[in-house]
């Protein structure tokens, strides 16, 4: 009896899974906890282990397609070769599932002119510059023909194989990255899919000119075009920005850096703002809502999460119940959370289920910027660069130009939820928050 | 450009600085009249009067009176007569010239060369044949610098001696009289720090200094007969080491070897290894290889033996092969 691979559970609310890319093919031998796919859910790319050793009989679902939890998306036979998988996956053309990523023709085959290198033997090891290379060109290195030892991808064998005019243009096939859009409209996203065929709406491509070249989605990428293309269809965006004194907030940081360094924690300006975002949503709740037909729910709870910039893209790990966490929770949190964003070692859960975002588009070095809405969330705070600025300061009556340390913060909100006035509360209270801070 | 030794190499900067500086002055183990054991300083003692001076057999004391007189006005080459030798003026080198300038906040330094004939492949034994680069590329405030080439070997002593901090000067002993090369007549110096591609190649750097490099050379060039083309890096100095380099060239051939003759555990090329995994770890495409000395007590007598001690070029191009095909 086969084994039945099913799409696990990442994470307490999720309720389906994309699978991102299959590690194994059919006839390929697996080791127990040997990896076998990568799931990915929401922005999170996760690694499924094989539950126990043996052969890779079929795969029931392909690369880029979401399923519910509990979906069986692929047949083990055990180590004991009871069962032979050869004939059993005939009809399900694994060939062409493995060539999604890159041209299905590019040669493949010549894997085996290495010597000691049939599939099951090869040497599979991705060295350091191998794995950055792959990662970083979006490819499958066992389409790669390896001339190292054992059959080893090594980096000239990269760098060929991305030379190569492998895109063949005009027979299209090397296009399967664009033209498999259509075949998965919002795959990367667990959300239903409420409108209606978002991808369509992206051109397609028929033939890549001569002088350009065809950069494939990342996962990420893909995720991430999804996200911002329904966010700004879906909720009517409004931003409104007021500058911040953070005087205050400087010198709190200042006077405390080291005290927290102490504890293992390094402080950054982050947690003030999860802080004053808190004192915010606390003072407008309804910025904590989300809009649905039946009417805004309000949340009581408040998730928030903190979008951090990566090379290849861009993460948004969620910091739980903010409003019971004091300063130096907050930090340790954020600390944590955007060194494991970083290293792509965040839970899939860890992402989902903000109620509130906080982008800190200041840190490189934008003043004011409109951010997107993070669906399903009411808004998102944009902060700005720290700039020093000559200000007016009324003492006594009395006016004077001071230097002061001045942010730009702008808050993006979902119209259909709120109005300016309230949004404009919302701010105010935040820049409240922190130009008194103590 | 005439061609010449090594050895001569390092004569012509000392003589030409001493002609040129009155301040400098050569205090060694029969530097005088004998020329020095390996004839370094020969014709010198009559040149200059007074200026080549004989010392006794005790290390401490050549390096410690030089420490004094160098912070007197004086520019002091002290000869080590084998690097075998040094460890007595470990004590003077490491706890006092090396830290002088750091100690009185920059009002003294310490402007002195310490020249000392090392390695091996020369059948000399136990006690005639070590490296000792490592024991002191350790130290902050101390440079060390390794000539492989006539042309390096004069324009870096000559950069050493105006060095107001000391600089450990290292000679193999079989470059002396077996590497020739073209030297200008004219003046010139070459930086310390720097060090110099002496071969470009694309698949695979090899680091190396001294005796090495030039075996490294030579296995290079066998490589290149089986279509292997390697880059050979002089690293020249060791103290304050040439990161810049090093790194852009791991960065673009993804492999990296380095050859010491010094025993292996603790030698200098753990530091160039922890340098090139640390900064570069994302480009590699193999292991950091290095190929040293056994860890065996000393360089051994026994021609076979000492044989079986020495990187060659047979073991680099072994070496290098191996990392090739990974």
């Amino acid at each position: 009896m086969p084994t039945d691979i099913t799409m696990p559970q990442l994470g307490e609310s999720v309720t389906e899974g994309t699978v991102g890319r299959w590690l194994k093919q059919p006839g390929e031998t697996v080791a127990k906890y040997e990896p076998l796919l990568e799931v990915i859910t929401d922005k999170v790319d996760t690694e499924v282990p094989a539950p126990e050793a043996g052969t890779l009989a079929e795969i029931l679902v392909p690369e880029g397609e979401t399923v519910r939890v509990g979906t069986v998306i692929a047949r083990l036979h055990g180590s004991d070769g009871r069962a032979q998988a050869a004939g059993d996956h005939e009809g399900h053309n694994g060939g062409e599932v493995a060539g999604m990523r890159r041209d299905a023709s590019t040669p493949a085959p010549a894997v085996t002119e290495a010597p000691d290198a049939s599939p099951a033997e090869r040497n599979t090891f991705l060295s350091p510059v191998v794995a950055r290379l792959v990662a970083e060109n979006n490819l499958d290195p066992a389409l790669i023909t390896g001339s190292g030892q054992g059959g080893r991808v090594t980096k000239q064998d990269v760098l060929r194989f991305l030379a190569e005019p492998a895109m063949a243009p005009a027979s299209g096939t090397g296009l399967q990255p664009a033209s498999r859009a259509p075949a998965n409209p919002g795959a990367s996203f667990s959300a239903p899919p409420t409108s209606p065929q978002p991808a369509a709406r992206n051109p397609q491509m028929s033939a890549l000119p001569e002088d350009a070249e065809l950069i494939p989605l990342s996962p990420m990428r893909r995720a991430i075009a999804e996200h911002t293309e329904r966010s700004v269809r879906t909720s009517p965006h409004v931003t409104t920005v007021m500058e911040v004194d953070l005087g205050r907030v400087i010198a709190h940081r200042n006077a405390n850096k080291a005290a927290f360094e102490h504890q293992g924690v390094r402080l950054t300006f982050t947690p003030y703002f999860i802080q004053a975002v808190v004192a915010g949503l606390q003072a407008v709740p309804v910025l904590n809502g989300s809009f649905t037909e039946q009417g805004i729910v309000q949340h009581r709870r408040m998730h928030i999460g903190v979008a951090v910039a990566l090379d290849e893209g861009l993460l948004v790990p969620v910091v739980r119940d903010a409003d019971e966490k004091n300063l130096l929770g907050l930090a340790r949190a954020v600390n944590d959370l955007a060194e494991r964003a970083r290293t792509r070692r965040l839970q899939p859960n860890e992402t989902q289920g903000g109620t509130f975002t906080i982008t800190n588009h200041g840190t490189s070095g934008s003043l004011f910027a409109t951010p997107i809405i993070n669906q399903p969330q009411a808004g998102i705070l944009g902060v700005g660069a720290i700039v020093k600025r000559p200000i007016v300061i009324s003492q006594g009556g009395v006016d004077a130009i001071a230097i002061a340390s001045m942010s730009y913060l702008s808050l993006t909100f979902d119209h259909r939820i709120t109005d300016g006035a309230t949004a404009d509360a919302f701010l105010a209270a935040v820049q409240h928050a922190l130009e008194q801070y103590a | 450009m005439p061609e010449i030794n090594l050895l001569e190499a390092i004569r012509q900067g000392i003589d030409e600085m001493m002609a040129d500086d009155a301040r400098v002055f050569v205090f060694g183990e029969d530097v005088g009249i004998r020329g020095g054991v390996f004839r370094v300083t020969e014709g010198l003692h009559a040149k200059y009067p007074g200026r080549i001076i004989d010392a006794p057999l005790a290390e401490s004391v050549i390096v410690g009176a030089c420490i004094g007189a160098a912070m007197n006005d004086t520019l002091p080459i002290a000869e080590i007569q084998f690097a075998d030798f040094i460890a007595p003026a470990f004590n003077q080198i490491v706890q006092e010239a090396a830290r002088i300038h750091y100690r009185s906040n920059g009002d003294w330094t310490v402007p002195m060369v310490i020249r000392a004939p090392y390695g091996g492949g020369i059948h000399g034994a136990l006690y005639h044949s070590q490296s000792i680069e490592a024991f002191f590329a350790h130290v902050p405030g101390l440079k060390v610098v390794a000539p492989a080439t006539p042309y390096d070997a004069k324009g870096l002593l000559k950069s050493a001696v105006e060095d107001p901090n000391p600089v450990l000067f290292l000679e193999h002993k079989k470059t002396y009289r077996l590497i020739k090369g073209q030297v200008p007549d004219e003046d010139y110096r070459v930086p310390i720090g720097p060090a110099d591609i002496k071969r470009p190649g694309e698949d695979l750097s090899v680091f190396a200094y001294g005796l090495m490099l030039h075996y490294a050379l030579e296995a290079a060039q066998t490589l290149a007969n089986e279509g292997v083309s390697v880059e050979v890096v002089d690293l020249r100095t060791l103290r304050p080491l040439d990161t810049r380099t090093i790194l852009t060239s791991v960065r673009r051939t993804a492999k990296a070897l380095i050859v010491h003759e010094d025993n292996l555990t603790g030698g200098f090329g753990g530091e160039i290894a922890a340098l090139i995994a640390e900064h570069a770890f994302e480009h590699l495409d193999a292991p950091v290889t290095r190929l040293g000395g056994p860890d065996v007590p000393a360089m051994p007598f026994a021609k076979p033996l000492e044989d079986a001690f020495m990187p060659s070029p047979g073991k680099i191009a072994a070496a290098m092969r191996k990392l090739a095909a990974y």
